[in-house]
Parts: C-alpha cells; structure tokens; sequence
C-alpha cells in the first residue's frame, strides 16, 4: 500500500520523497523502520508522528492512502 | 478610566460583531506573561497592550544586540545593550499608558518560574530555547495556566494552545508533542539556522490572536492542536495533539519535583571536557599530518571557508559517513561551535579515545578571519 509522507524542518534536508510503499497492513513503526533504511540520517532525529493530522504516541495501523507527517520540535523565537 | 475612552481607544475591535464591551472588559481584567522579548514576544507584546489587556508581564534577563533588530520590532539602534524587558515596556507604555506594565528582568528558572507565573491567567512563550520552553510547560501544567506556544526554524513556524482542558480530557501540552528534550544543537535555532524578520512577526502575531479569543471566548482556539506555517508558501497544516497519560507523567506534578528538575541538564549534551578548542589551538593541531578539518554546516551555508583545506559533511548527513572518516585527529567547525560540538560528541561516541576529536568554540562567526587566512 501507498503512504503519503509530509516532512516539516530540516527533516525536509533529510527525506526526499512524498510517498512510500509498504506491505498491507503495515503500521507506524514498520514506517519509521523502512524510512530509517532509506535516510539513515533520521534514526538521530526527534519528532512527532501524526497519521491523517492526529498525532500517535505508539505504534499505531495505516491505511492505504495514510497521510503521514513527521513534525520536529523548533526551539528559536 | 473613563467609559468614554474605552469606547474611543478600542473601538475598532469593539464594533465587531460578536466582540463588543464585553469581551473588552475581559481584556481589561486579564493578566498575561509574555516570556522572552524577541522575535515572537515583540509584536505579541505591541498588539496586546494595543488591544488592552489590563496587566501584562514580560520576562527577559537579555540585552539588545544588533543582529535582534531585523526583527525584534520594539528596538532601535540606540537601544544596543540595554536590558530588552525594561526597553520594551518603556515603549510599550508610550503606546497604552492603560496597560499596567511588569518587568521581570531575570531568567525564568526552576526557584523564581511558579511565583512569577501564578500572579497571571495565562503564559505566551516566546523563549528561544529548548531547556525555557519544558520549564515553562512544566510550570504551567503544574500551575494549571493555558499556555501559548510559538517558536519558529529558519522557514517554518508552530504555533499551538497547551493545558486548556476540555469537558472530559486534560489539555495536551509540550509533553505530549514531544516528550524527550532536545539538546540544543540538535535543532537548528535562529543564531545557527537563520530566520526571515517576518517569520517570528507572523507566528507571535499569531500567538497574540490566541490569547485574544482564549481571554474573550472568540473563535477556536488551536487547543489541543499544533499548526506548523511555511513562509515560502504560506501553507498552513495543523494536527490534532492527543493528551497520552504516560507523557503527562514525565512532567513534574509536585512543587518540589518542579525545583529538582534540571532543565538545562535536560537539553544539553553530557560535555565530554576537552572538546572544545580556540582559533590558536585548532592552528596548532592543524599542523598535525593526520589531521582533517571537518566543515558540518550544510552546503550553501556561508560564509564560505575558501583558503583552508577541509570536507564538507553537514549535520543532515553526518551520522552516515561519520565512520567514514579517517585520519587520527578531526577538528569540527560550524557557524556558532554549536552543530559543531554536538558532531564532536558523537564522533567521539563513536570512536572513544582512539582518535582526537574537536569542536572550534564559537565557530566560524568568532574565528573566521584567524582560521582562514
């Protein structure tokens, strides 16, 4: 099934696609995992997973078409 | 003050529909703290003592500095070395001798954070730093305060409404959209990363318009919501934060708890002594055959180094080819020395004693012109 990814800050330095493939029935780890592979930059990374503009706090089911957004923490002002 | 007067001073926001007396009144009562006096508490601070709000705070231990002036928007050149909070209410009370001012010109710390925040109904932070922002949060869970949040990265903003509990949930505060402290040096600030003036215009703007409809019932405020911003687009995406029981624990729920926290420790990096190195050193080690000098900033950060020999592998990149790297001694510069130092420490995470790793302090700002000559 397709993910839709949405990277926010420098995250967007780091993941340069918008969408990812996985296997039926996938869930957000299985995610992070699989982004992990493909951007070893982000295993050092904090931020916040939300799915379809709800944030998890724990492993939680996809859905084809899922949108997922990765939302760093920003400290300046 | 006379009736008359309110009705003249703030008689464009009464005349709205759904505001009126009423809602001014509420203004005329509420007092508010805006914590930091920079990008996002200046135009947070003008428009609130503009709409009227009876008592306003502001907390910042920090002088005025040039490089704050193109976009802290209550500074002039004059004012280049004074104290921001006492510098912003003698401005400020040009503009609304109606508005009792407060400066607490200290830092908000664990022993002074409770007494200053319970005098107010609500918190604005505009801090520019991540060990301000949880202590702050934390003081207000524990005080039950709402708390605006606002903080921007170089082109993008977030701006969300903490702690104000609906009729059968808690309010989900900064703990639950990101429980674990950042270091600083993690996440690019406005000193490392850069920031366009308006960005911090546009996102204390936009707190300001929250303590407005959360004080007067106007509206829907972004309770239990984050809403990032994009400058180089002006797209807006704002997700629903779930309030979960396990981060809500992670915050101190005594006073006591509250004064043993250490935040500061919580957002820095353990030191490993002996990182960090001045212009005169990074010469001397330079010198070394096996030494390598190690640009981390990102490509196209400048100023450009140009006449000293060096690699680039910035930050975004650098856990990936930092075992890559060889020779014995490795001498890291950044903008600041920040990015920098937090490269050291994983290198020598990395790599223990077995090689010599370095950070320049205070980057290629404070040493450019010595290092590359």
């Amino acid at each position: 099934m397709e993910i839709m990814l949405r990277a926010f800050g420098q995250l967007t330095e780091i993941i340069k696609t918008n969408v990812v493939a996985l296997p039926d029935g996938a869930d957000s780890d299985a995610l992070v995992q699989e982004l992990q592979k493909m951007y070893p930059a982000l295993a050092a990374k904090k931020y916040m997973i939300a799915i379809d503009k709800k944030t998890i706090s724990r492993n939680t089911g996809l859905a084809e078409g899922s949108t997922v957004a990765l939302l760093p923490p920003f400290s300046g002002g | 003050m006379k009736d008359k007067d309110i009705y003249e001073r703030y008689n464009r926001q009464i005349i709205l529909k759904g505001f009126g007396v009423d809602a001014q009144l509420k203004l005329l009562k509420a007092k508010v703290l805006v914590v930091g006096a920079g990008g996002l508490g200046c135009p947070a601070l003008q428009y609130l003592v503009g709409a009227g709000i009876g008592t306003i705070g502001i907390a910042d231990h920090d002088l005025v500095t040039l490089s704050n002036l193109h976009r802290q928007v209550l500074f002039n050149t004059d004012d280049v070395g004074q104290p921001k909070a006492q510098v912003a209410a003698t401005k400020l009370r040009l503009v609304n001798s109606d508005v009792s001012i407060v400066v607490h010109n200290q830092k908000l710390q664990n022993n002074n954070a409770l007494d200053i925040i319970a005098a107010y109904d609500l918190v604005l932070d505009g801090t520019d730093n991540f060990s301000s922002r949880y202590l702050i949060n934390d003081a207000c869970v524990l005080l039950k305060k709402p708390l605006v949040y606002g903080a921007v990265s170089m082109f993008e903003g977030q701006v969300a409404v903490f702690n104000v509990a609906g009729s059968n949930n808690r309010g989900a505060h900064y703990r639950d959209l990101f429980p674990v402290p950042p270091k600083d040096g993690e996440i690019r600030n406005c000193a490392e990363g850069g920031v366009l003036g308006m960005l911090p215009g546009i996102i204390g703007t936009m707190q300001a318009t929250e303590v407005i409809k959360l004080l007067t019932g106007i509206g829907s405020p972004l309770t239990n919501k984050l809403l990032t911003y994009d400058i180089l687009t002006h797209e807006t995406y704002t997700v629903e934060l779930v309030a979960s029981s396990a981060e809500h624990a992670s915050a101190p729920n005594t006073t006591d708890a509250f004064l043993a926290m250490d935040y500061v420790a919580a957002c820095t990096l353990e030191e490993t002594p002996g990182l960090e190195i001045d212009a005169r050193q990074f010469h001397q080690l330079r010198q070394q055959e096996s030494a390598v000098v190690i640009d981390v900033r990102e490509f196209g950060e400048t100023p450009l180094i140009k006449n000293l020999e060096h690699r680039q592998i910035p930050m975004s990149v650098f856990t990936q080819h930092m075992s890559s790297i060889e020779p014995h001694t490795i001498l890291l510069v950044c903008q600041h020395g920040i990015r920098s130092l937090y490269a050291a420490e994983l290198l020598h995470d990395e790599f223990g004693t077995s090689r010599e790793v370095y950070s320049l302090k205070g980057g290629l700002v404070k040493w450019g012109a010595e290092i590359d000559v």
